[in-house]
């Protein structure tokens, strides 16, 4: 055995063959380029909270540095179910049914992991978050992408789901608000997806990491729809809404027997997530309103500024209700997302994110990430306006 | 707060413009809002965050804890007024606990601001006993650090 072409041969065939992010690849194009203004970020510009922060070096100087329960700090788990019973309607025992992970994406690979046989199909929306169709690949999952659409506030409805159903559905995942459109579902959305669910006894993972980022409506959650909890694993974590994105801690919710499952791969892979985190995480939770409530201030505020300046130059964008993002259509000016992307980068130095890293129906759109302060902002969109009228 | 003064108090140069744009409402709402609020009363004025640590003035500031009297029928603001109107006094606040006002007061030099202590602000009627201490360095004002930020360390592009 000898080369890079026989090592190739040499890997897993899934592995192999699923495509790098679009949004690496992209990543890799921004860096070479000087004072570049970047609305690509999907991550807060805020810090992590100053108590939260101070807690953890006290942690660390308290010793909590060892391995913590496989399940996580029992006080922790114990703090998140009383968070989501309070915040999303759905009540979890601590003992059994919460378990804590490394962010979100660690519980999205369990749950999946966890539920999966060979050539079982999982229905998700697109555009989505760049790793959905990746991860239930990795999991021997047959992804089934469902499209949504801007006309219709890129929600998922029923219609759509029953279009893309088969015998061999399993599992539907469900990620709202949204990243990359900014959408959300409204407790009538939800019920109707609810009841295709469980006339089709699907099992739903839902991510809601974004949850606490909502601008015009309080989030529904479907755990929160009758007859849901039982059939779901709700994923959150902190990342977004605290500013922790460093800190990788998130946390899944469901029915014992599903998270007993998703805890044995947990167990023999990562063992528990850092204690340090978990006991960031804890500080966290004892004043989610005062930490949440400023931020989310900040953002509706620029959500608004950017949605007014798209307006202003003739940018369509379905307005962004939640997450940090706004996706305007970009088809107009005949170029591709990628082309209209990078030519922005070239001439104007804004870096947005091209919607095809989202799903081959995120042609045509960019996602702007508002994300970064207002300053920022402003500039960005002076220079947009600039390159939009050019064209 | 009302949205339309906590961006005012994070900046207060921000254009009409695009205030009107974050709150969603029309420039002429934000003018007419803002215009209220100055003839209420609600907004005073509108000043810079200095970081003074960096221009080596000759400025020296004490910060002073006043044990007073309170009087009949005016109480504490009688007197604190009366204080307040000595332009050396750039805050003062009554507070709980073991003195009444707390008081900043600004000179050009030491003496200067002793001075001001024991022949101005002690002798006054109802003033029972000061403490001064002098500042040595501003760590934060008015919600802001005075030191640079660092640059922004997140990657470029993030999923």
């Amino acid at each position: 055995m000898s080369g890079s072409a026989s090592l190739r041969n040499r890997l897993n065939a899934t592995v192999r063959d699923i495509p790098r992010s679009g949004i690496r690849d992209f990543f890799d194009l921004v860096t070479t380029v000087k004072d570049v203004i970047s609305l690509g970020i999907g991550e807060p510009d805020f810090d992590t909270p100053w108590h939260v922060r101070e807690s953890t070096v006290f942690a660390l100087e308290r010793g909590a540095t060892h391995y913590t329960s496989n399940l996580g700090y029992p006080e922790l788990r114990r703090a998140l179910a009383r968070y989501v019973g309070k915040t999303f309607g759905a009540e979890y025992n601590p003992e059994n049914e919460v378990l804590v992970t490394v962010g979100v994406s660690e519980a999205l690979d369990l749950a999946l992991r966890a539920l999966l046989n060979p050539g079982d199909e999982v229905l998700y929306h697109e555009p989505c978050y760049v790793s959905y169709r990746a991860s239930i690949l990795f999991a021997h999952g047959v992804p089934v992408a469902v499209e949504t659409r801007a006309e219709n506030g890129f929600r998922l409805t029923r219609a759509m789901l029953e279009a893309a159903v088969t015998p061999r559905t399993k599992v539907l995942m469900l990620n709202f608000p949204n990243n990359p459109t900014g959408a959300v579902m409204s407790r009538t959305d939800l019920e109707d997806i609810a009841a295709f669910a469980r006339e089709r006894d699907l099992i739903v993972i839902t991510d809601e990491i974004y949850a606490e980022l909502t601008y015009d409506a309080p989030h529904t959650s479907v755990v929160s729809v009758p007859g849901m909890r039982d059939r779901t694993i709700f994923l959150h974590g902190f990342s977004k809404a605290w500013a922790m994105t460093g800190f990788r801690l998130g946390y899944a919710c469901g029915p014992t027997e599903l998270i007993d499952a998703m805890m044995k791969i947990h167990q023999y892979t990562m063992l528990c997530a850092p204690s340090l985190s978990q006991k960031a995480a804890l500080e966290a939770l004892a004043r989610p309103k005062t930490d949440i409530g400023e931020m989310v201030n900040e953002y509706r505020r620029r959500r608004n500024f950017i949605a007014s300046a798209f307006a202003d130059m003739g940018l369509e964008c379905s307005r962004p209700l939640g997450a940090f993002y706004a996706f305007p259509s970009v088809a107009r000016f005949g170029l591709s997302a990628k082309d209209f992307s990078l030519a922005l980068l070239r001439e104007e130095k804004v870096a947005v994110v091209p919607g095809t890293a989202f799903g081959a129906c995120g042609e045509g759109f960019v996602r702007c990430a508002y994300a970064t302060s207002l300053d920022n902002i402003k500039e960005a969109l002076t220079r947009l306006r600039r390159f939009v009228a050019r064209r | 707060m009302d949205g339309l003064l906590q961006i005012l108090q994070s900046n207060a140069l921000e254009s009409r413009e695009n205030i009107a744009r974050m709150l969603g409402v029309s420039a002429t709402e934000v003018a007419q809002r803002i215009a209220d609020y100055e003839k209420r009363g609600v907004i005073r004025g509108y000043q810079a965050i200095v970081n003074e640590d960096q221009l080596e003035l000759d400025k020296v500031t004490a910060v002073i804890e006043v044990k007073v009297a309170p009087q009949r029928e005016g109480g504490f603001d009688t007197i604190a007024t009366r204080i307040g109107r000595f332009p050396e006094v750039r805050s003062a606040y009554l507070v709980s606990g073991a003195y009444d006002l707390l008081l900043f007061v600004e000179g050009s030099t030491l003496r200067e601001v002793a001075t001001f202590v024991s022949e101005r602000l002690s002798p006054l009627d109802g003033v029972l006993s000061t403490s001064t201490h002098f500042m040595l360095k501003t760590y934060k004002r008015f919600g802001v650090l005075m030191h640079q930020p660092g640059p922004d360390e997140r990657l470029s592009v993030t999923p």
